[in-house]
């Protein structure tokens, strides 16, 4: 289908039932039940899962691919949101325009950053991006926002006022970011008994351009490009003894996963019309690193579950304080729910930083291919439970 | 490497699908019936209290959480009732809010303003909040504040100082109970020219966001028009752990009082650096060199220990106020948590029971009945004496205090000893003041969402 063959098919048409039944498998527990502090299916964050899967598909596409570690690539995103405000701002709250002009503005400066950058590889291409960024994040965070110059509003995040021109905007349509017209806030809830599932437009907005980005991903990896691009990741002296420069493919997968950046930014803003500074900062782009890393790199889907991953934690696991956590362990007896309490609370809430570090840990120690590798290893145990030992053992193994 | 290989069924198929796939949006347009946004409809109320638990106000936000959690318990007619036995309104009856239980939910904005409406964003979607309350940065604020109009629920800001927050950005769903930086400005000159002398030469360090901005422009203005000089003002990154880098210059700057527009973790570590440098003990241009910080906490005098001796500032209230309303708030909370409560934990306190008492008088949680009731709303009895929240900008108006950092003081709480209080008429100015966005600004619209 499309183009692609059977096995990846699949896993095309996996990711779009995922993404479209979101809604529903994300809520999973009645709406007032206690479990209901699990559900992850309210806009917002189903909004972020996506829009992170992006950044993250994107990343993939340089770190999977060409193993260029760039620790920098928040600054596109931080600029792809900044640019796309500025749309609504200046022009109209329709995200069209904006999210196409957050790609455009993302690209140039990922070719600014990455033709210096790619000069160098390793660890001091690493340090390169990230000095970029945190320049980047500097600028958008003190030098271009002062009183008298305001490009990106600093510390308080740039946000559309009443006072702006909007010269393309006219009254009848929302004022808010909206399709033609579909405000990206409207949801429409539907209860089913005790469950609550939203639909978001804004979230299927998000959800039909993954679905997109991700199909070009799917090609990308499969392309001739790709397999020079995992070419120079495999070997980059023995590609330049060949004759070949292996430098503009890098520039180009840097400048694509660049362009993805600035796609998940300008979403990001389309859904809530404010860019802050922080998006820039370089722990934002740990965090992409992390999401990637997390769920498998040089995977399809691997960086798309890390996002969700994160995000969860992030969003979920933070909210959880001391009273929820009393609430949960009512039933015990008064000395042993403190107790219960007490060992519990620096994991959650404010704790939850402590929490995701552990897992990490653990599934880099244990599954150094992350949840991807996870997700095989269960199918593998499951396919071969029904099988006698001696078919694994008849099996010829490649010689490296 | 690729293969095409379009069928007339496979583009049939997949037009099928795309146009399904841009139809199905449309269903979504359709808004259910609620008349505003988290109507509640149960026998309980939910309120969310977005403060900074991580990062450099940290401190401030877990004391708001502490006053947000005895308000609560205040409204549902747990323990003593504190403030609302003094109140001079008496709509509230400690059975909740219109008889609907108080619950509540939490979250960390990690003073980030992304952070912050992401957690605030959660609360609205899937907590269902009718009201958020909290916050303990200028930045956050106006962030939160915007989102909240968008999304139609009343924010009741918590510590913000900023001119912004109810100048330039104000809007019709916010609130601010907290006094701004052109007050403590009209405050602190008169006694700054009665202290200090009016030919003083200053340097400003300042907070780079919206709070630091307008409190150095209000201070600068307001010390200027007494025969003040101003050196120069050098802006420091938010997120600075570390300042004495821009410390050093200040010597040889030949200024000879410092003003450090920093708030939280930020003004002890610069004050700390300060006068580690031996500032205080310096004499330029013939007088002792002097160190003021506009806008004091409780939570940062006992951060920043001995060095803030003599120091003069401002604040929004402080718990050694000798009236009705404060008393039976020290008392509740002191009983409660074994420590007297900070400015920061006072404002939102009485931001939570403002809140109730707009709803219980409007009789509807619907934010633009809230907005109505509590706009030109006099009261007295939550600790600040009487107060006015204007219709105009949204903003409270009543005493502000001129503090100093107590010289002997006689336990670990007491810290300050307050120098004066200003009445409210020296410290009030115009809706349309230029510091306050001038004629420009507007509230704009009330939104009940849905």
């Amino acid at each position: 289908m499309l183009g692609l063959n059977k096995k990846d098919s699949t896993l095309l048409i996996v990711v779009a039932v995922l993404t479209l039944f979101a809604p529903f498998i994300l809520n999973p527990f009645p709406a007032d039940s206690a479990l209901a502090q699990f559900n992850a299916g309210y806009p917002d964050l189903m909004q972020r899962f996506v829009v992170f899967g992006i950044f993250a598909i994107g990343f993939n596409i340089l770190f999977g691919l060409t193993g260029y570690l760039s620790f920098g690539h928040a600054a596109f995103l931080g600029i792809g949101s900044y640019a796309a405000v500025w749309v609504f701002k200046l022009f109209t709250y329709n995200v069209v325009p904006a999210v196409i002009l957050a790609v455009i503005i993302a690209s140039i400066f990922a070719l600014a950053m990455g033709y210096v950058s790619l000069r160098r590889s390793g660890i001091y291409f690493s340090i390169l991006t990230l000095a970029f960024a945190q320049m980047m994040f500097a600028l958008a965070y003190s030098v271009l926002s002062n009183p008298k110059f305001n490009l990106t509003n600093g510390e308080t995040g740039l946000q559309v006022y009443a006072d702006d021109p909007q010269m393309f905007h006219r009254a009848g349509l929302p004022d808010l970011p909206h399709l033609f017209g579909l405000s990206m806030r409207a949801t429409y809830d539907l209860d089913i008994g005790a469950w609550s599932f939203s639909f978001n437009a804004g979230y299927y907005l998000c959800a039909v351009v993954m679905m997109v980005v991700f199909y070009l991903s799917i090609r990308i990896f499969r392309s001739p490009f790709g397999m020079m691009l995992r070419a120079i990741k495999s070997n980059q002296t023995r590609l330049n003894y060949t004759g070949l420069s292996p430098r503009p493919y890098a520039l180009a997968a840097f400048v694509i996963s660049g362009a993805y950046a600035g796609l998940a930014g300008g979403l990001m803003a389309a859904m809530d019309p404010l860019a802050g500074a922080e998006r820039m900062q370089w722990t934002a782009s740990g965090e992409v690193v992390l999401m990637t890393i997390l769920g498998g790199t040089g995977t399809l889907i691997g960086p798309v579950l890390g996002a969700g991953f994160i995000k969860y934690f992030e969003n979920i696991f933070s909210k959880i304080n001391d009273a929820v956590l009393h609430q949960w362990f009512a039933f015990l007896p008064d000395g042993m729910e403190d107790f219960v309490v007490f060992i519990i609370h620096p994991f959650v809430g404010k704790g939850w930083h402590l929490t995701l570090g552990i897992l990490f840990m653990l599934v880099v120690i244990f599954l150094p291919g992350g949840l991807v590798e996870g997700g095989q290893r269960l199918g593998k145990w499951i396919k071969s439970r029904g099988k006698s030992e001696e078919t694994d053992k008849a099996k010829i193994e490649p010689a490296e | 490497m690729s293969k095409s290989n379009f069928t007339r069924r496979g583009v049939l198929k997949t037009g099928t699908v795309a146009g399904a796939g841009l139809a199905l949006p449309t269903i979504f347009t359709a808004q259910s019936a609620a008349a505003f946004t988290n109507e509640p409809t149960g026998g309980t109320v939910t309120l969310g209290f977005n403060v900074p638990q991580t990062g450099p106000y940290a401190d401030e936000g877990n004391d708001e959480l502490l006053a947000q959690q005895l308000a609560v318990e205040h409204l549902n007619g747990m323990g003593d009732g504190g403030c609302l036995n003094t109140f001079t309104s008496k709509a509230l009856k400690g059975n909740g809010i219109l008889g609907k239980k108080v619950e509540f939910v939490t979250g960390d904005t990690q003073t980030k303003s992304d952070a912050a409406r992401a957690s605030a964003k959660s609360m609205i979607e899937k907590d269902g909040a009718v009201m958020i309350n909290g916050g303990s940065s200028s930045g956050v604020a106006v962030a939160v504040q915007g989102l909240c109009q968008e999304a139609g629920v009343i924010f009741m800001a918590g510590l913000t100082h900023s001119n912004d927050t109810t100048g330039k950005d104000r809007k019709k769903n916010g609130f601010r109970h907290f006094f701004n930086a052109y007050m403590s400005a009209a405050a602190l000159a008169p006694v700054l020219a009665k202290e200090m002398g009016t030919d003083r030469r200053a340097y400003h360090l300042t907070a780079d966001y919206t709070w630091g901005w307008t409190q150095q422009e209000s201070i600068q203005a307001a010390t200027e028009a007494m025969g003040w000089d101003t050196v120069t003002n050098v802006m420091t990154p938010l997120a600075s752990t570390d300042f004495s880098s821009y410390i050093a210059p200040i010597l040889n700057s030949g200024a000879d009082t410092l003003v450090l527009n920093h708030y939280g973790g930020n003004m002890i570590n610069s004050l700390t650096n300060a006068v580690q440098f031996g500032l205080l003990d310096k004499q330029v241009n013939g007088k002792d060199f002097k160190i003021i910080v506009p806008l004091y906490s409780e939570l940062m005098a006992a951060g920043a220990g001995e060095n803030i001796k003599g120091v003069l500032g401002s604040m929004n209230y402080n718990w050694q106020l000798q009236n009705e309303g404060s008393a039976a708030f020290v008392k509740s909370f002191g009983e409660k948590y074994g420590k007297p409560p900070s400015n920061s934990a006072q404002t939102c306190y009485a931001q939570v029971l403002l809140y109730a008492d707009a709803v219980e008088r409007a009789g509807t949680f619907n934010p633009c009945g809230v907005v109505e009731a509590l706009e030109g709303f006099e009261f007295d009895g939550l600790g600040n004496g009487p107060t006015l929240y204007r219709a105009e900008d949204h903003q409270c108006f009543k005493d502000v205090l001129v503090v100093r950092g107590a010289e002997n003081p006689t336990n670990q709480y007491d810290t300050l000893e307050i120098v004066e209080v200003t009445p409210a008429a020296q410290v009030s100015y115009e809706p349309n003041h230029p510091m306050f966005g001038g004629d420009d600004a507007s509230l704009g619209e009330c939104n009940p969402g849905a």
